[in-house]
């Protein structure tokens, strides 16, 4: 006969909650990790507190150069050359047309979310880049011309980054479709041009932009040094923009396609009612991905001679007053790069989260 | 039956066939190209004969005359030709890649490793890594390491020690330089036997597993294997290789092997950027595995390490090699902008220097550019072989 004898009871769980056992699970479940675990905490030690001790502790905030007391950051570098940063050369009279711009085209975004009559909108999409033309340049309703040569720091970037996407996403569009195309002769001729883009770096394409361009055309034509980048620049983009397109127009089912023509729509037709604002729509983080790498790849145009945002670290170090202080010149530039890129990416992975209906 | 025979098209039926039409395009979209490329060169005919530009490659010829800080060749500024720069160029842009290309994997693979780790912190700190370095213009990096990081070290006198055998001051990194007798040709033969050996084993061993299911150690015997042949050699030939060491002498260095400011910036600069992409792709590939994967093994009672080798990188490579592939040859782009900081490779030296000496504009940008589209087009023809390769094979 089988006998049945009590079991002493078992000892309540440990506790899974609170700060301890989260420690325990997460930072020190076992000795591999627990060393991993100090040396992460030790590289923080040895990066974070001189960091903040340089950025803002013992940073110089304000007051003159004789001034400085402290071993920290010298800010007073930046607040002192902020124009040149922000504007370059742009006469100090005429800041306020870069900064009505920038106010324009977040009144034209706002606008844009708002208004939802096509007309409007297209009337609003080709107006804005000759009204911030007109500002920025001048020449035109008694405002006074300002040259290219003149155009510098963060606007000049911005300018340079303004019209890259926005004059290469109808090229990049039409280099798609043409690669998308049943037709032998176009499909060649664009797959022939994305490909040797994308083969070449940028600065090649820079180079040839500025030397090789103007032999292009006869004598008469006076090329402008910020034109032929922006020609480069447009050109590059529009390669990598269309293999952007083409992924969005690949993940188009075909049974849209057949619907559209089933419907009788022409090819255009098709393609602008049906087509493409479902592969636009699909491609939005792929297409933000690529104006976060030509944001970055603005900075380029330094080679080429132009003053951008990045090669203002190195002008306004040539001041005789105000010599080394590159540190300081190139950590606010990268601050500046780093928030726009980490924005536009954030932003972009947001997007794909919305879009991503997957369980 | 009434077959209702249709209407025969009539002549303007012409314009609305498919077919006619899409020739028509295809003819305006070339005979288009074909007036560009003309009226392009036509007016760069005239424009180089009005500027009274020479054309043509005979300017490859012609003395150079101009130093360079780092050959991998032999160059002298005073009879090497432009074609000798060309090359000397090239062999330093290749060089610049095949380092940053080693170090950007390295570091890609702990860093993503690093963001699926279980550890908090260790995850979070690869994540504040990948976020800080890829939104960072990769110029804006360069020059950084170049003007603030490399500039502030110190100078020979004065230079970072260790153990006296490798030194680092504003010259660069000075490391002792191996010298090759005449014997150390039988180590060259040594290693490339076992290279074959090995790879005949790897073979032997893959048959056997075919045929009995029995696993040989092979890592473990071929690593063993690759170190120990070339080592024995190096004894039995009476130790051929010897180092000769950095000494300072008056100011500078003598001896040694000196890697300028320039590409130590560039290679920083370069690895720890595309370090970022690829991290990126190893996470996105190795989280690609669907977990059931990993469960299935486990119920099958495999070993850790049998699960990862067999089941998890098999599956997990597939994702991650295109993506990185692609990040090899941006990293090769992004060499160029070595020019900003002056290092010797391609762009500098081609589109710069000489650019500027001989004036041949069309011509060099032309050949610089064919490079590269030479080096993307193997990177892609290598791409699409890895991908035929491991396609999943259907049965």
């Amino acid at each position: 006969m089988a006998t049945y004898t009590i079991k002493e009871a078992k000892a309540a769980p440990v506790g899974t909650k609170g700060p301890i056992h989260w420690m325990k699970h997460n930072l020190f479940p076992d000795v591999k990790n627990s060393l991993l675990t100090l040396v992460g905490l030790y590289l923080l030690y040895l990066t974070v507190p001189p960091f903040l001790n340089w950025m803002i502790f013992d940073a110089t905030w304000s007051g003159t150069q004789d001034e400085i007391t402290k071993g920290g950051a010298r800010w007073i570098f930046i607040s002192e050359k902020f124009d040149q940063f922000m504007y370059g050369f742009y006469p100090e009279e005429l800041h306020w047309r870069p900064n009505l711009v920038l106010i324009l085209t977040v009144a034209f975004l706002f606008s844009f979310k708002i208004f939802a009559n096509v007309k409007i909108k297209a009337a609003l999409i080709l107006s804005y880049p000759v009204i911030s033309f007109i500002l920025i340049s001048g020449g035109w309703l008694g405002l006074e011309t300002v040259e290219t040569e003149k155009w510098g720091g963060l606007m000049l970037t911005l300018v340079v980054a303004a019209v890259g996407i926005i004059a290469s996403f109808p090229i990049g569009i039409v280099l798609a479709l043409g690669r998308q195309s049943d037709m032998p002769i176009v499909k060649t001729l664009c797959v022939g041009f994305i490909e040797f883009i994308r083969g070449v770096p940028l600065i090649t394409i820079l180079f040839m932009a500025s030397v090789v361009l103007p032999l292009f055309f006869s004598d008469g034509i006076d090329f402008d040094k910020l034109l032929r980048a922006l020609i480069g620049i447009t050109l590059f983009q529009a390669a990598y923009i269309a293999e952007v397109v083409r992924g969005g127009l690949q993940a188009i089912p075909k049974g849209q396609y057949e619907a559209a023509e089933s419907l009788g729509l022409s090819y255009w037709q098709g393609m602008i009612l049906i087509i493409l604002p479902q592969a636009l729509k699909i491609s939005i983080p792929n297409l933000v991905g690529s104006f976060i790498s030509l944001f970055k790849d603005t900075t380029l145009v330094l080679i080429i001679g132009l003053f951008d945002i990045l090669a203002m670290v190195t002008l306004t170090n040539s001041d005789t007053n105000w010599l080394g202080y590159e540190v300081e010149g190139y950590v606010f530039v990268t601050l500046i790069y780093w928030v726009v890129c980490f924005t536009m990416s954030q932003y972009s992975k947001a997007i794909e989260r919305k879009f991503n209906t997957e369980h | 039956m009434n077959k209702t025979k249709l209407p025969e098209p009539t002549s303007n039926g012409f314009l609305n066939n498919p077919q006619n039409r899409a020739i028509i395009y295809q003819v305006a979209a070339l005979l288009f190209v074909v007036f560009l490329a003309y009226y392009f060169t036509s007016n760069m005919f005239e424009n180089v004969e009005k500027r009274g530009i020479t054309t043509g490659f005979a300017f490859l010829d012609n003395t150079a005359g101009f130093g360079i800080s780092q050959t991998l060749i032999e160059y002298s500024d005073a009879t090497s030709s432009y074609y000798d720069v060309f090359i000397v160029g090239l062999l330093n842009t290749l060089l610049v890649s095949v380092i940053g290309v080693f170090l950007a994997s390295v570091l890609g693979l702990l860093i993503g490793v690093g963001r699926l780790s279980q550890n908090y912190l260790i995850s979070k700190l690869s994540m504040v890594y990948i976020e800080t370095f890829r939104n960072i213009p990769i110029l804006l990096q360069i020059l950084f390491w170049y003007n603030v990081v490399l500039a502030a070290l110190p100078s020979p006198r004065q230079s970072f020690n260790y153990l006296d055998t490798l030194f680092l001051n504003n010259r660069g990194l000075l490391t002792p330089e191996p010298i090759f007798e005449s014997n150390s040709i039988f180590i060259l033969v040594a290693a490339v036997l076992a290279i074959i050996g090995v790879i005949f084993l790897g073979r032997w061993a893959k048959k056997r597993h075919d045929l009995t299911g029995e696993e040989f150690p092979l890592i473990k015997v071929s690593i063993t294997i690759l170190i120990l042949a070339p080592t024995l050699v190096f004894f039995i030939s009476g130790q051929p290789i010897s180092a000769e060491y950095p000494v300072l002498k008056g100011f500078n260095f003598r001896g040694g092997l000196t890697i300028i400011p320039e590409l130590l910036a560039l290679i920083f600069a370069l690895s720890i950027y595309t370090a970022t992409y690829i991290a990126e792709a190893v996470r996105a590939g190795i989280e690609a595995v669907p977990s059931g994967q990993k469960e299935a093994a486990k119920a099958l009672g495999l070993k850790d390490y049998v699960i990862l080798r067999k089941v998890v990188l098999p599956q997990a490579l597939r994702v991650i090699i295109p993506p990185v592939i692609n990040q090899y040859l941006n990293l090769v782009k992004n060499s160029s902008l070595a020019t900003a900081i002056g290092y010797p490779e391609l762009v500098t030296l081609f589109s710069g220097t000489t650019l500027n000496q001989v004036g041949q504009a069309i011509e060099i940008i032309l050949m610089t550019m064919a490079v590269y589209l030479t080096i993307s087009i193997v990177i892609s023809l290598v791409l699409n072989w890895v991908n035929a390769k491991m396609a999943i094979k259907g049965r």
